[in-house]
């Protein structure tokens, strides 16, 4: 039970690392730009397609994860140049539209140009398998290194805002984008640039969740929402919120869906619906995490600026 | 002062006009030889009703409720289960009979839906802007799941309701006698959406969405008022799902999913949001278009996502402006 339980909290990391990666982008871009981008996850949808065509095509999981990266951050910047730069000046509601239409766009092409059969790409060789971490206990490899290299692009990122030149114009834009401007910065430049990065992000964690989930179009919602999740609990706006919001979320949401159908059958007599009634009890187990830190923190956790 | 929802004598015209042409259309469209267009005007203004409501929180309260389906979701499944029950005999929590009543499945409708509202609405509402947007959204999500996970009733696979509810001794089997009950409720809805923008209550809300501060500076309780508006809006929606419930005579949780708030939205600004009549001409517009694209192309969203984007960028407010005479003003 209780190496099970590590297990579990492993994956929820695993989990968490990935919502990370598509809520620091998310928060970023709403931060920054003061944009809401409904097509985050379109960007994810478009760096998984890429990287799982990508290794199919040259076998090569190596060569994936640069073909996700590229595909999505071209991808972000034509939506930034041909779409968002429009909207930077517009109310909410015109931005929730206008990506909603994005939405459905990247969807219905996707389904044009790859078809409606998910695709499935195996977990690259060099990480398949698993090791054992603790006496008795083994972990996918693949799952790790998903959480390593999410660690370490958290911890990047942080040093990225906090330490470099771009990152103090990163957190200054965010603050008074006019007194940015009148020292001489590039504001359309700098909002590019952060657009690219989070379309960035959101490839990589595409590209990662290729070989774990099957690539299909509509992943992109999903996780999105989710990942609206994370940036409300984590305080909307903040990276170490995003970060902090992401880990719980993933948690919670694993640890339920694992723990949670035992529960439920010792209380239902038909084991087939408890384990429906258990799948979604817990889909709506981070909803309801969302609700209790709205009823307790109404800015989230880590609220960006009071 | 020019009270905007005073309607002057040509608009009352334009408005008498609109309500002959939908009392003639089925029968014009019998003698032409269209008798589908009756059902799809029948869903026509079961959106209209949707979008109208929608159009209480976010065009005349400012409030971006991304969650809207929720509402539209849970009173179609309201209608749905308590027909369930009746079908199986047993009540339900074992103490609520099931009903095919028309005049009591369709106003329980109404009502859970609101209780739903009421419920998100006081903990949503605790945020604003892009975060209400987030969590109306999230909420809807999960109220989707929980649908979802309800085997006991169909589950992902929806819900099939044999009979639409028994009104009178109406014949609600025919299309043209639902038409008509729809058209009724549709008149009577878009009546009552027009005393609550010219009442007091519609003031209040349209001067928290110019300037919540400033109401709130005057003493007024805006979190109530806005509550207030949530709750009525997801009533509204809970009616039009009670009705698509009865129109379709199937619910599934697709109702419920975000793309269909999304639709909901895309109706109230396509016709003109905060206008009266607009989110009605948003809703034919946008069922017309999806009706005459879905039967050019499977792949009809490939085109309604570019129109919806170039709607946005370069024509904003375009039909809104259009109609703006016959709604009277607004925004």
């Amino acid at each position: 039970m209780s190496l099970l339980f590590v297990e579990q909290v492993l994956n929820g990391l695993q989990l968490g690392v990935m919502l990370f990666l598509l809520a620091a982008g998310l928060t970023l871009i709403f931060g920054i730009m003061g944009i809401i981008n409904l097509a985050h996850g379109s960007l994810y949808m478009v760096g998984a397609y890429a990287g799982s065509i990508a290794a199919s095509a040259t076998g090569s999981f190596l060569l994936a994860v640069p073909a996700g990266l590229a595909a999505a951050a071209v991808t972000g910047l034509a939506i930034e140049y041909l779409v968002i730069r429009k909207l930077y000046d517009r109310d909410h509601l015109d931005q929730v539209l206008a990506t909603y239409g994005l939405v459905l766009l990247f969807n219905e092409s996707i389904s044009l140009i790859v078809g409606r059969q998910p695709l499935f790409v195996g977990v690259p060789p060099a990480l398949s398998g698993s090791i054992e971490i603790l006496p008795g206990m083994t972990f996918s490899v693949y799952r790790l290194t998903i959480i390593v290299a999410g660690l370490v692009i958290a911890a990047g990122l942080y040093a990225l805002i906090q330490r470099t030149r771009l990152g103090m114009l990163i957190r200054a834009g965010a603050t008074n984008r006019d007194m940015v401007r009148a020292l001489g910065v590039d504001i359309k430049l700098l909002y590019t640039l952060v657009f690219g990065l989070g379309a960035l992000l959101a490839g990589f964690a595409g590209v990662m969740a290729g070989p774990l989930l099957s690539v299909q179009v509509g992943m992109g919602e999903q996780i999105l929402i989710m990942t609206f999740v994370v940036v409300v609990v984590g305080g909307v706006g903040s990276i170490r919120g995003a970060l902090f919001g992401a880990i719980v979320v993933g948690l919670v949401d694993t640890l339920l869906r694992a723990f949670l159908p035992q529960l439920v059958r010792g209380l239902l007599a038909d084991p087939s619906e408890a384990d429906q009634l258990s799948a979604g009890l817990a889909s709506m187990g981070v909803y309801v995490l969302m609700a209790i830190v709205l009823l307790w923190r109404p800015q989230g956790l880590f609220p960006a600026r009071s | 002062m020019h009270d905007p929802f005073k309607f002057s004598g040509k608009a009352l015209i334009a408005i008498a006009i609109l309500i002959a042409a939908l009392v003639a259309l089925p029968f014009i469209a019998k003698a032409v030889g269209l008798p589908a267009t009756t059902p799809l005007a029948t869903r026509l203004l079961i959106y209209a009703i949707a979008a109208g409501s929608l159009n209480l929180v976010l065009g005349f309260g400012g409030m971006i409720s991304f969650g809207h389906a929720a509402f539209y979701g849970v009173g179609g499944y309201t209608v749905g289960i308590l027909f369930q029950h009746v079908r199986i005999g047993e009540p339900l929590f074992g103490f609520i009979p099931g009903t095919e009543q028309f005049l009591i499945a369709v106003p329980a409708a109404i009502l859970v839906a609101g209780a739903f509202a009421l419920l998100i609405g006081a903990l949503a509402l605790r945020t604003s802007g892009v975060q209400f947007i987030m969590i109306t959204l999230a909420f809807a999500q999960m109220l989707f799941f929980l649908f979802v996970a309800l085997k006991r009733y169909g589950g992902d696979d929806g819900l099939i309701i044999r009979r639409r509810n028994a009104l009178f001794d109406l014949n609600m089997r025919d299309d043209l006698t639902f038409y008509f009950v729809v058209l009724i409720v549709t008149i009577g809805f878009y009546l009552l959406l027009w005393r609550i923008a010219a009442s007091r209550f519609g003031m209040v809300l349209g001067a928290i969405r110019q300037n919540e501060r400033r109401v709130a500076a005057l003493g007024i309780a805006v979190y109530r008022y806005k509550l207030a508006a949530f709750t009525i809006a997801g009533m509204g929606a809970g009616l039009a799902g009670g009705l698509v419930a009865n129109y379709a005579r199937f619910v599934s949780p697709d109702m419920l999913h975000w793309t269909k708030s999304g639709e909901l939205m895309v109706m109230v600004i396509l016709g003109g949001a905060g206008t009266l009549l607009g989110p009605l001409f948003g809703a034919f517009a946008l069922v017309t278009l999806e009706t005459l694209l879905s039967g050019w192309t499977e792949r009809w969203q490939l085109f309604l996502g570019p129109i919806l984007l170039l709607i946005i960028l370069y024509f904003r407010g375009g039909l809104s402006g259009l109609f703006k005479f016959i709604g009277g003003g607004g925004k």
